[in-house]
Order: C-alpha cells, then structure tokens, then sequence
C-alpha cells in the first residue's frame, strides 16, 4: 500500500511539480492574508498588518520546502538525487560504465534480434483476416501438394471449410510494351481472394465466377509491393492490358499492401486464375496423377474442430481412392499451418530458432553474472563509503535504493542502445534479398512485442545483477569504519561470496565455451561442405536460365530452338562445352517420377520400386556439368523418339533398383507411362535436393526423348564470368529478342542451398563473438578485482623477494583454473551441441582435430588478452609506495 | 508569552484533527480553533501547521477543497474524512490513557505526605 501511494505520489510529483509548487504557494500566502485582516481590523494599517503576519508565520521558504515533502515530494526528490548521484558515479569511472553498458548493448540487442525474427516468423500470424482458422490441407505422408482434379474434388465435397482455395508457384515474363522481365507468379484458384477474406486496395479481384474453362481468365492481380516497385503506384495501371508469356492479361486489380501471399517465404509478384495453366506449362490442368499444385488452404467453418476437418477430407479421400485406384492410392489428410509450409520449413525453423533464443538468453545471463560480479566488486570497494554513510544514520533501503538506481540506469541505458541496434538490424533485414533470383523477403520489422521483450529484458537484467551485492551491503557493520580498520565482512562469509562470484565466472565461461565450440563447428562446417563433391563441378561453369515458354516456343518449337541455344553458346570463344537440362542438381525444383522393375506390369504408384530425380538433358550435358561417368556412354543426337528409349542413372539408382552398378548395365526399367528403358550409363552420386541429403537415386534421360521447354544451359568455360555473360546474353539476343535469359555462375546459383547453412553460421559465430567478448570482460574484471584486493600482500611479497612467477600464480592461478574448468565444461556440451548443429550445417562435426584445437586455442587466447592488465598491474607493484599508503 | 505551553512532540496532528472534527475549516481557521479550544494556551508556530495538514492529507485523514472564505478571500478548506474520524478517537483515548497515567504519576502519593 504504502509502495503504491509513494509511487504514485512519485509520478505526479514528477509531472504536477510546478503546479504542486504553485497551489502550496497560494495557501500560504492566502494563510497570511487572512492574518493580515485580523490584524488589521485590530487597528494596524494594513502594510504594517501584513508585514506582521510574514514576521508570525516564519520562515516562509522552509516551511515550503517541508509542506512539499509531507505532500510527498520526499520520495520523488529521492530517487532524483539517487540517478544523479549514480551518474556522477559512472561519469567518475566512464571505463566501467562503458563496459556495463557496451556488455548489456550487446547481449539485449543480440536477444531483440532473435526473438523479433521468432516473433515474425513464429508468432506473428500470417497478414490475413482471422488466420487462427485458416488451415493448409497436408497430404500424408509427404507434401500439401494436390492435383488439379483432386483439389476440385476436396474442394467440392468436404463440409468442414468455407471454401478451400489452391495455388501454385510458377514464373512467367512480363511484357508491359518495353523489356519482357521475369516475375515470380501465383497460379490461384479463382476463390482465393474470396477464401482469404481480403479485400482489393485498388480494382477488383478475381472470383470463381470468372472461370469458364481452360484459358478463359486473363487477368491479373498486383500485389501492392509489385505494384509500387514496377507501376510506380500508378493507379491507371487497373485496365491496362499487358503481356504475359505473350499472351495479353487485363490487370484488373492490386492487392491490400500487408498481403505478400500466403508463404512467409515467397513473395509473388501477381496472382493469375489458375485455369489459365496451359499458357504457363505444360502439365495437364486435368491429369490427376500429376500433383503440380503447390498447395491447397482455407478457413475452417466456424465451430468445426481440425479433427472433424480431417475426418471430413478422410471421408473424401477414401471416396476418391474407390474411384481413381491409379491415381489417388492412400488419401489420407491432416491439417498444417501454410505459413511455413507446415512443419517442412516450419519445424527446422522452429527449432532452430528457439535453440537461438536459448543461446541468446544464455549470454544474457552471463552478461548479467558478468556485471553481477562487477557489480559486488565495486560494492566491496566502497564498503568503507557505504559502512560511513550507515553511520552517520543513512538507512540500508536508501543505500540498496542507490545500489540499484545505478543497475537499473545502465541496463536501461544498454538496454535502449540494444534495442536501437537491433531495430536497424532488423529493418536491414526486412528489405534484404538474400537470394537473388528468388522473391524471398525476410519481413521480421520489429512490432511492439519486441520494444516491449527488450525493455522487460533491460529491467529483469538490471535487477538480477543490481541484486548480487545486496546481500554484501546487507552484512556491512558501521562500527568497522568507525573503527577505522580495513572495512571488510566477516572471513567465513567472505569466502561464501567468493565462492558464489568463483561460480558466476565458470558458468559464464562454460556458456562462452559452448558458443565458441558451436560456432567454430558450424563454420568448419560450412566450409567443408563446399569443399565437397556435389557430383558436379562448380569451378568455371556458368547456369544460362531460360523459359521457352515465356518466349512464346511450344512443342515442337522446342526441341531446335534448344539445339540452336547450344550450338550459339558453344560457338563463343572460349567456351568448352555446352550442355541443356530441364533442371539442374540443387536448383529450384526437383521433379522426381516413380521407377518400376521390368517386371512389374500393374504400373499402380503403390507397386514403385522407387522413386528417383528425374533430369532431362542434352548430349555433352555430363561434360559441361563436371558429373563424372562411371561407366557406359554419354548420349548423343542420335537418341532421339525414333530411337529405343535410354537413361543414364547414377549409382545409387542402380544400387537400389538392380542390386549392383553391374547388374545395371544395359538392363532395363520402366516409367509410369510404361516406357521400358535401358540403362546406357552410369553417373556419379550427387547432392540434388540440398547440402544434407543422404545419396539420393536419380536418373538422366535424354531431353529429345522426353522434351521439356524448361531450360537451363550449362556453359563450361574458363573465361572471366562477367564478360562471358555479356557474350551469353548478346548471343541469346540475336537469336530471339523476347527471351528471359538469366545468367549466373554455379556458385551463386547455391545462394538457395546455401541460405539455410549460411544464416545459422553468421548466427553462431555471432552469437560465439559475443560470448568471448562478454568472458574477456568477466575474467578481465575478476583477474583486476582480486588483484586489487591484494596489491598490499604482493608488495610485501615483492618486498621478501618473491619471483615474478610465483607473483603471478598468487594474482591469476585462481582465475586461470577458473577459466580451465569452465572452459572444460563448456567443451562438453559443445560437443553435444554440435549435433544439433549438423541437421543445419552438412559436415559439421565438433570430433575433429582443427575444431578441438581452436575452442582451446580460442578459450587461450581470451584468458591470455583478459589477465593482461591484471597481471601488469601485479607485477609492476611498488612495495615502497604501498607501505606509505598506510 | 510565558503562559503558553510548547507543544509535545507528534501532538499538533491530534490537535489539527480535533479542530476540524469540528467543521470545515481553512489553514488559518485550523489556526484560530486551536487557540480557542485551548484556551490560548498552546503556542504554535503559524507556517508549521502546514507541513502537519499536508501529511494528514497525504495519510487519507483529511480532504481538501478550495473554496471562499468568510473576508471573501481564496481559501483551501480541510474536512475529516471517516479514517479520519476513526483515527481522531483512536489518538484521543490513547493520549488520555497517557495523560492520566503520566497525570496520577506525577501526583503527589500518600507516602510523600
């Protein structure tokens, strides 16, 4: 009670000041005049009459001063004199407030950093009206993938979604009358909008009502990003009718500016009708087997539970298995959250994220025990202050209040700069685009949460160390400094306290090891991994994307086009070889088909031997590549549709579906069309999907044999990749004109492969920096303190004689064991950390000489730079001068 | 001067809440109800009443309000408030049990006879 009314006596202290100030002045003064008018009425003029009544009332300016504080000013007027004498304090040793504030700048803004990328991409829901109901459709086991007939299907008869709508990721070239360009593109359903509930910021959507059939919507939806950075915001642009794949759209309409689609991950540019699929590719709207639709979602009806919702789809799916045996094997269904495409990126996210906050909070908390432990040595070395100033009858509440005034100030302090720090950091990484070619936009814009995480954090911190020497100035007796000896607490308790600041160092020590281990591991990782056989070569290769279809080529338009592609490209000087896939290992998609035995004749998805990635590519294809034959041949022109049907496989293929690479040779297995194929050659293994693959099998048919218009030209050439992209791309030019031609080296072509890897590095060895930083200040200020508690002794020491080493076993022995054992520990549990790290990092491995060598270089070196002063200061000791000091 | 009583420490609270117990009254009103109940026999510094208003005030046992007083003059009147009350009883039992102890001690006893 009394707490509440002083604080809130405080606060309006603090803004009714002046009018508190003004109200008292006025009651007095009107106390004074009316002393005036019974005096005068008594006789006295009233100039004399007033003068009387001030004499009476005594003094004025006092009794302001005191009737102020009995309205409750004392408490305000307190805490002031406390900050002010905090900071004249940090302005008197700026060194330590420095370090404070620098320790907490850094291990606040480090854990406003984590928890606003957790916070947008785990917390926050997505940019859609009521997205608690909104739920994808996951196909079990594997994807949320559909075909386009089941999507219509599930859509049609289940009861339990308002109305699921579906979509799918594709890219198209933009022709607005100057340069076609590439956009990033959504194929929806035609209720998507409606589905998600969002209105148009400018036009209009489109709806179901407008599909009518293949090809019969051609219209167009901005997002608003899309619309600002390619339309200038130009709101004439509704109407207007533009290219697409050379085709002519209306742009009908933009989207509200918070929506960038339904994937966190992906921002599309526009959204098209997805009927309109045969001007975008080549898979059958109505093939039902064939499950290209990235996704299908909607809001549950209101009151249906997920469980009914999956019992309604189970129902659908078991219909439609009765139906399509070929097609629909196993329709079973759960629901997933679309964001984060369910758990496929959503639980390596999610975890990886919460193992980051936890290390972000772990150097919080060292960097509280850190400034906890500097904290209660500056405490003790103003014992003799603190002991003089509780006898001369300050209370131990006003001294602690002090105490803390100053923890609090700097935590604040470093808490703001923290935050400042990290909101920059975060809105640099809300606009960066860390894959190029790729429409991935992190938006993790720190929201009110984060001001208000880091502000919590600044206090819980500044608290949790301002605490450490509480007890200490608790136990300090007025009487020793009265008495005038060394004003130290009792030997007993002495070394309890120790004890306790000896445990504070190891358990930050032990954390700062486990940072070093995990970061070094996760760097050695990652550069292991691209010092790596991928199965093909990176070293002088250059990746020409193109999109015939976006060039208006179908058909049998293909195929010479692609020939003439290769041969221009292989005409360039300089240029070795030339070779064409429809896709290539870790680029953006891997279309994979099932594999039967040749014996298998029921060609049912259930009967597969396998399933395999599947490339279609051109002779010299393996050559331009750098994927070594293991044995057989390459293909030539000659294996074209006259020819009986080929394949390269690589070894793992081989493996899984004959047993040996022997066996392989020359045998034959069947797709699910029912082609029979013979093994020609066979391929190195290679990372296809991503960096931490296990082998996968894969195999490699000629493109003339299985044409595809998705093309990417694989030039192998050592010549210097910006001129040679120059000549690709006046190359392509003069063959066509309207063709999208994108060129990039096959290292960059790894950004996306690499991300994963890459921001869980940085994150680590960021995180690893700050913990040796924060243990360089924690063995720093203990090696210091206890160096100065005992300048006396190692003057006397000097003074009989003692060595320079044994000196420095006296000042530092202690604090090295200290780092030793803490460094011990954290080793151990960086070792266990390690294989966290591994599901992230490919290779990385904490069992490996390089890895152990460094931590214990690393730990070295930060003991060797923190005991530098300290032990300088020991050693330079002048016993003369310290026995004056007495 | 000298017929005039110094106040014990702690008492002027009480005696600020016996005076408004009374009725509304303003600072200097406080002032002229306590030399009239006392008989003039207290003396007290007129400002210090002050700093003792602004802590009943501040403790909940008083309340305040501005208003005009009788010379037609801007006031601050003080009223008791039902703690108030409660405390007024509370102090007077209290200093009359001490009174009357500190009173019958300081009597003369039969043995002094």
């Amino acid at each position: 009670m009394r707490l509440i009314d002083s604080l809130r006596s405080f606060v309006s202290t603090l803004f009714h000041r002046a009018e508190i100030d003004r109200e008292i002045e006025e009651e007095l003064r009107s106390h004074i005049q009316h002393r005036a008018d019974d005096l005068e009425r008594g006789g006295l003029p009233r100039a004399e009459a007033e003068r009387r009544a001030c004499i009476e009332f005594g003094g004025y300016q006092r009794l302001k001063e005191e009737s102020r504080d009995a309205l409750g000013g004392q408490f305000g007027e307190g805490l002031l004199q406390d900050i002010r004498f905090a900071l004249r304090r940090m302005a008197k040793k700026p060194g330590f407030a420095i370090v404070a504030i620098l320790t907490l700048t850094f291990a606040i803004g480090a854990n406003a950093v984590v928890f606003g990328v957790l916070n947008a991409f785990i917390l926050r829901p997505l940019n859609v009206p009521q997205s608690e109901s909104l739920y994808g459709l996951w196909r079990l086991p594997g994807d949320m993938s559909e075909s386009y007939p089941d999507y219509l299907d599930l859509r049609d008869r289940n009861h339990s979604f308002e109305s699921v709508a579906a979509y799918n990721v594709m890219q198209a070239a933009l022709d607005t009358g100057s340069d076609p360009s590439r956009a990033w593109i959504e194929e929806t359903s035609g209720n998507y909008f409606d589905a998600l509930k969002l209105e148009p910021y400018l036009g209009r959507f489109f709806h179901g009502s407008d599909e009518h059939g293949p090809n019969s919507a051609p219209y167009i939806v901005l997002t608003y990003d899309y619309w600002r950075s390619h339309f200038q915001g130009d709101p004439s642009v509704v109407g207007r009718v533009v290219r697409l794949n050379k085709f002519p759209y209306t742009i009908v309409g933009v989207g509200p500016p918070e929506f960038h689609g339904t994937l966190i991950f992906f921002n599309p540019d526009f959204f098209v009708p997805i009927v309109n699929h045969a001007q975008f590719d080549e898979t059958d709207l109505n093939n039902r087997g064939n499950r290209w639709v990235f996704m299908t979602l909607g809001h549950l009806k209101a009151g249906v539970t997920p469980a009914q919702a999956i019992a309604d789809l189970n129902s659908v799916g078991a219909s439609l298995e009765k139906a399509y045996p070929k097609d629909d094997p196993k329709m079973r269904f759960k629901l997933a959250r679309p964001g984060l495409y369910g758990d496929y990126i959503g639980r390596p996210v999610r975890t990886f994220m919460t193992a980051l906050m936890l290390l972000a909070g772990l150097i919080l908390l060292a960097a509280c025990a850190n400034l906890g432990s500097l904290f209660a040595a500056r405490a003790s070395d103003r014992s003799r202050e603190i002991a003089l100033r509780l006898a001369l009858g300050s209370s131990r509440k006003r001294i602690l209040r002090g105490l803390f005034a100053e923890a609090i100030l700097i935590s604040l302090v470093g808490g703001a700069v923290g935050l400042a720090g990290s909101v920059a950091l975060l809105r640099a990484l809300s606009v960066w685009q860390p894959i190029s070619r790729w429409p991935l936009r992190m938006s993790v814009n720190p929201d009110v949460k984060v001001y208000a995480v880091a502000l919590f954090l600044a206090l819980a911190s500044g608290l949790l160390f301002g605490a450490v020497p509480v007890g200490q100035v608790l136990r300090t007796d007025p009487y020793e400094a009265v008495k005038g000896g060394a004003v130290e607490t009792k030997r007993g308790r002495f070394g309890l306290r120790m004890s306790f600041r000896d445990l504070l160092l190891v358990v930050q020590i032990a954390i700062c090891a486990v940072l070093v281990t995990s970061s070094i591991v996760a760097v050695r990782g990652l550069a292991n991994s691209l010092h790596n056989n991928f199965g093909f070569e990176l070293k002088n290769t250059m990746l020409v994307e193109t999109d015939l279809n976006m060039a208006g080529y179908l058909g049998d338009k293909v195929p010479p086009m692609q020939k003439r592609m290769i041969d221009a490209l292989a005409a360039i000087p300089g240029v070795e070889t030339v070779g064409l896939g429809d896709q290539v290992p870790l680029g953006d998609t891997q279309p994979d088909s099932n594999v039967f035995t040749d014996s298998t004749t029921d060609l049912r998805p259930a009967n597969a031997a396998t399933n395999s990635i599947m490339f279609k590519i051109s002779p010299e294809y393996f050559q331009a590549a750098g994927t070594a034959l293991v044995s057989g041949r390459e293909f030539s022109w000659q294996d074209n549709k006259d020819k009986p049907r080929v394949a390269v496989v690589n070894r793992q293929f081989a493996r899984k579906i004959f047993g040996t690479e022997a066996k392989a040779m020359g045998a034959y297995f069947k797709l699910p069309e029912g082609a029979r194929v013979q093994v020609v050659g066979i391929a190195e293994d290679g990372k296809y999907g991503s960096l931490t693959e296990d082998p996968q099998p894969a195999m490699f048919l000629p493109i003339l044999q299985s044409p595809s218009n998705s093309a990417y030209l694989v030039v192998r050439s050592s010549r210097n990749p910006e001129q040679l992209a120059l000549a690709i791309r006046s190359t392509l030019r003069n063959l066509d004109a309207g063709l999208p031609v994108y060129i990039q080296t096959r290292f960059q072509t790894l950004d996306a492969a690499l991300f994963g890897p890459r921001m869980a590095t940085i994150s680590l060895g960021v995180l690893g920096v700050m913990g040796a930083m924060l243990s360089v200040v924690g063995i720093f200020g203990m090696a210091s303190f206890s160096v100065s508690k005992r300048l006396r002794e190692f003057g006397i020491r000097i003074a009989l004689g003692a060595q320079r080493r044994e000196l420095l076993q006296a000042a530092l022995g202690r604090t090295f064991r200290l780092l030793a054992f803490g460094s011990a520990v954290g080793m151990l549990l960086g070792l266990a950390a390690g294989k966290v790290i591994a599901f992230i990092v490919s290779q990385a491995t904490p069992w490996d000489p390089i890895v152990l060598g460094g931590v214990l270089v690393t730990m070295l070196l930060l003991g060797l730079l923190a005991g530098w002063i300290p032990a300088r200061r020991a050693l330079a000791t002048d016993p003369l001068l310290l026995l004056r000091e007495e | 001067m000298t017929t005039q009583a110094q106040l014990l420490p702690g008492t002027l609270d009480l005696l600020i809440l016996r005076a408004v117990s009374l009725g509304p009254l303003h600072g200097y009103g406080v002032l002229l109800r306590i030399e009239q109940i006392s008989g003039g026999a207290l003396l007290i510094e007129q400002g210090a009443l002050y700093p003792g208003l602004f802590r009943l005030l501040r403790q909940g046992l008083l309340k305040a309000d501005w208003g005009t007083s009788e010379n037609n003059r801007r006031a601050k009147f003080y009223e008791l408030t039902a703690v108030g009350l409660k405390r007024l009883q509370e102090e007077t039992d209290s200093w009359n049990r001490l009174a009357t102890a500190i009173a019958s001690a300081l009597a003369p006893q039969p043995e002094e006879i």
